[in-house]
């Protein structure tokens, strides 16, 4: 019903989509796979109408709803048809409320009212968020804000709705709520979705066919399994699956756990529960660097911490792990000093930061926000990097070297609002690090990588932990963690549910277990491990 | 019983201009006090639960300090008169081209008395127009645009909803920028906190244009090529007579027959355009203001006082303006003409809050269970 035929997309200097050609049937839900900066959402934008009228660049081919183009046909001639839901939701609000906000689409439209208050009803309902109808938009969590996103297209019975990474910002657990959702969606109302995304983890295991975009801007179009065998992104169960030579691959944790027989008998005991901490990166261990007893931080009448203990040692990883609202922010900006403790302390290099100064602040602690742009205000990256020098009073070059080193090869004269999300994250990381604090803190580093990133980003981290930092990361991406942290400190309602090394952590509880460990056991958490202890086994038996 | 519900915004808007009017036509400091216990009344009975419903106590400080400024002002400027000295500021002596003003002099109770008058008149207006704020928001206002405005009112609406979340970027942004540290001079300093908080205005305002035209804002309806010329002739027409007649109104020199031919003709043809874009308007409202028997009271109630204290003005001027020299005298009249205004307290309907929203939707969980049995 709805086709792409021969789609080409270029801005003047460079070439976006090559000859894309994808149809998507009914009740079909497709997904859009792709590594970061290819343009998966410019395809998107393509399918809804908004590329290139709000893009610029020229377009060619045909789009097909039908059997009728719908190339000029501009995208509010085809709100009814399409239903587009953008990245950050937020930024898309129309109106305050929840119950404005879904009756929008449909007052364009021209509908009768009596029909508008019911499909209000019908989707409220449908997407389980009856209880908020008379909220103020802005103080929804992230997964409701996400849920009335959609809801607020799916008012107009659209029947393509295409979302572009609607995971993306939200914890494990909403993300599920919000997949569930899709899901029925195209299974009760029969809406093909096409969704992009980049934490294929969450949405493999629904999607009927894969279609990846690759560099150059071609498309490959197929069932998800065979497409996967040679992606250049892939899932960690996917990885695993390779590993093991199964096939067809396994998209499911539960497809995969029965066919781990095998491959258990092969790996033999997971590996040592401390390997990191006593490997030859970690150094001995010494005091911690930062300290908090006992924390509570409270804005107004409710405390967002509550009886907070951390300790952030030299030399290791901690990830910060807890839903939107847990107080994983203000946990973080209180060890820099921003937030004062309303009882308790918080100790950085023995001193109180927030008593400090903000230059005796940034020695101690360098935090990296949620939006990396925030600290960027300069004309060029090298401009950027000097400023940086400056400021603290380090050697010219300091940070231009650090950032050499973190990501290599960026253009010290392009523009900082022009590097990928991974090279201005790396640029904002060396602009903190330049003052050389001991203690290093990341705000949701990794929203937008692709697995290439968050492994080079992993990568990073631990080298800079391996300097003799300590680094505490906080994150919704329970396969990051994995990968990268020593010790993982889970938040609740301000209050520490659980802390330990990530092994133990990670056993206990099922909603933040990364896909290996839910395949293969407690004890198992990345793929590396396992293919070590293949190898290794490989060695002893023939 | 009288179901919760959300006067119409129009309906309170009638009622605090005629309050409004009514203010700007006495300085019988008791009339006045009278007028702000009413708007006073009415706000605390009436206004719902929402953020802007907050905003009157705003309104009461801003008249709070008209007042003040307003004595200071004439404490300042004012002062040769005779009369009661109250306090005796000496004059600093300007220059003879100032001639008419001073500076300080003698202080006295009757400049005092018609000093705290005039205040009390203006901050009576502004809380005035601040209980119609709190009373009805004001975006609902502008969605009750007539159907050609629509668009306007929308891009009004969203303008409102953009000054909260620069205020949240800003927040954002200067603690990011603490985090660098660096220039701190007025202008670099200034500039780095302009430069993320422009670019993610910038960025925010495209996105949200991109995410309306998706959900259909601006949606062209059926009207014909015809249809859309006829519209926009009407339209220009209509600015062109009413401007063209304004100005001849205003200045005496142009020709008359310019003036109000010109003025009606103009209205007419702009009225004209309003009812063609109207109807090939296809728009619809998610539950559409009423306009009901109570509104017609309440702003009839509001209107009535603005009639009485206008009435008062004319024929009644010693309550309406009284002396400085003595107790102000009052009318039953006057009196009872302001205190029409409180009527709304009585019959408007009581406001939605969350309080009440919650015992008009039972749980939804217990609603399945009953049709059951």
């Amino acid at each position: 019903m709805f086709e792409l035929r021969d789609v080409t997309f270029r801005y003047d200097d460079r070439l976006v989509l090559d000859h894309v050609d994808l149809a998507i049937d009914h009740g079909e839900l497709v997904l859009l796979a792709g590594p970061t900066g290819v343009g998966k959402s410019t395809l998107l934008g393509v399918v809804a109408g908004l590329v290139p009228a709000f893009t610029g660049g020229t377009l060619t081919g045909d789009v097909v709803i039908d059997g009728a183009s719908v190339l000029e046909v501009p995208a509010r001639e085809r709100a009814h048809l399409v239903g587009y839901v953008g990245q950050n939701p937020p930024a898309w609000f129309v109106t305050d409320t929840v119950e404005e906000e879904l009756a929008f689409g449909m007052e364009q439209l021209g509908l009768a009212a009596p029909t508008m208050r019911r499909r209000v009803e019908e989707t409220l309902d449908l997407l389980g968020i009856a209880d908020l109808r008379h909220r103020d938009l802005r103080t929804l969590s992230g997964g409701q804000q996400q849920r009335v996103a959609i809801g607020s297209v799916l008012t107009t019975h659209p029947r393509l709705l295409v979302l572009d990474e609607p995971t993306s910002a939200l914890d494990p657990t909403a993300a599920e709520d919000v997949l569930a959702t899709v899901t029925r969606l195209v299974h009760d109302l029969g809406v093909s979705v096409l969704v992009a995304e980049h934490r294929l983890e969450r949405v493999v295991p629904f999607a009927d066919r894969l279609c990846l975009l690759g560099e150059g801007g071609r498309v490959r179009v197929g069932d998800p399994a065979g497409l996967l065998v040679d992606a250049p992104i892939a899932p960690p169960i996917v990885e695993l699956g390779r590993l093991a030579g199964w096939s067809p691959l396994p998209l499911t944790v539960r497809d995969a756990r029965r066919r781990t027989a095998e491959l258990r008998s092969r790996l033999g005991t997971p590996p040592d529960p401390l390997p990191v901490e006593t490997g030859p990166t970690g150094p001995v261990r010494r005091g911690p660097a930062a300290e908090v007893r006992n924390l509570v931080v409270a804005h107004g009448p409710v405390p967002a911490l509550r009886d907070v203990d951390l300790d952030l040692v030299p030399g290791t990883v901690t990830g910060l792990m807890g839903r939107n609202g847990a107080g994983k922010s203000t946990l973080l900006w209180s060890l820099q000093g921003r937030h004062a403790a309303t009882r308790g302390t918080v100790r950085v290099g023995g001193d109180d930061p927030h008593r400090l100064r903000p230059e005796a602040r940034r020695r101690h602690t360098g935090l990296v926000p949620q939006s990396p742009a925030d600290l960027l205000y300069l004309e060029t990256v090298a401009e950027e990097c000097a400023a940086a020098d400056r400021t603290a009073s380090a050697a010219v070059g300091t940070c231009a070297g650090l950032l050499e080193r973190l990501a290599p090869g960026i253009d010290p004269a392009g523009h900082p609002r022009d590097l990928s999300e991974g090279q201005r994250l790396a640029l904002a990381v060396s602009i903190v690090l330049t003052a050389g604090p001991p203690v290093l803190l990341l705000d949701e580093p990794t929203r937008g990588l692709d697995y290439p990133g968050k492994h080079a980003l992993a990568g990073i981290l631990r080298d800079l932990a391996a300097e003799g930092r300590a680094v505490l990361v906080a994150t919704h991406d329970v396969e990051f963690v994995a990968q990268v942290a020593d010790d993982v400190v889970v938040l609740a309602e301000g209050e520490v549910v659980s802390s330990g090394p990530v092994r133990e952590v990670v056993a206990e509880s099922p909603a933040f277990a990364p896909q290996v460990t839910k395949v293969l056991g407690p004890g198992w958490l990345r793929v590396d491990e396992v293919a070590a202890a293949l190898a290794t086994s490989a060695e002893v038996s023939p | 019983m009288r179901l919760a519900r959300d006067l119409h915004p129009v309906a309170w808007w009638c009622w605090a201009v005629g309050l409004a009017v009514g203010a700007s036509c006495t300085t019988n400091p008791f009339l006045l006090g009278l007028l702000l216990v009413v708007a006073t009344i009415t706000v605390f009975a009436c206004r719902g639960d929402q953020p802007w419903a907050r905003s009157f106590r705003l309104y009461l400080w801003l008249g709070l300090i008209v007042l003040v400024v307003r004595v200071l002002f004439r404490l300042l400027v004012g002062g040769n008169d005779a009369g009661h000295v109250l306090v005796a500021l000496p004059e600093i002596p300007l220059p003879d081209w100032a001639a008419g003003v001073s500076l300080l002099g003698p202080f006295s109770r009757e400049e005092l008395v018609a000093a705290v008058y005039e205040g009390l008149r203006l901050s009576t207006l502004l809380i005035a127009v601040g209980a119609a704020n709190a009373l009805a928001n004001p975006k609902r206002l502008m969605r009750s645009l007539p159907p050609a405005l629509y668009e306007i009112g929308t891009a009004m609406v969203v303008a409102i909803t953009v000054i909260p979340q620069l205020a949240d970027s800003a927040r954002r942004v200067r603690a990011a920028q603490q985090l660098r540290g660096g220039d701190r001079g007025r202008v670099r300093g200034l500039r780095r906190l302009l430069v993320p908080i422009l670019e993610d205005a910038f960025e925010r305002s495209l996105s949200l244009a991109a995410g309306m035209d998706a959900r259909g804002y601006g949606r062209s309806g059926t009207a014909t090529v015809g249809q859309r010329r006829t519209t926009g002739a009407l339209m220009i027409l209509g600015l062109l007579g009413v401007g063209v007649g304004v100005y001849a109104f205003l200045d005496s020199t142009a020709p008359r027959v310019l003036a109000w031919p010109m003025l009606a003709v103009g209205v007419v043809a702009a009225l004209a355009g309003f009812v063609t874009a109207g109807r090939r308007v296809e728009r619809t409202r998610y539950r559409p203001e009423r306009w009901q028997p109570i509104e017609f009271v309440v702003a009839g109630s509001g209107l009535a006082v603005g009639a009485a204290l206008w009435a008062v003005l004319h024929w009644d001027p010693l309550v309406a303006h009284p002396g400085v020299l003595g107790v102000p005298a009052l009318s039953l009249g006057a009196l009872l003409g302001v205190l029409v205004g409180v009527v709304p307290v009585f019959v408007a309907p009581p406001p939605l809050t969350a309080q009440n929203r919650a015992a008009i939707a039972p749980e939804p969980t217990s609603e399945p269970s009953r049709v059951a049995v």
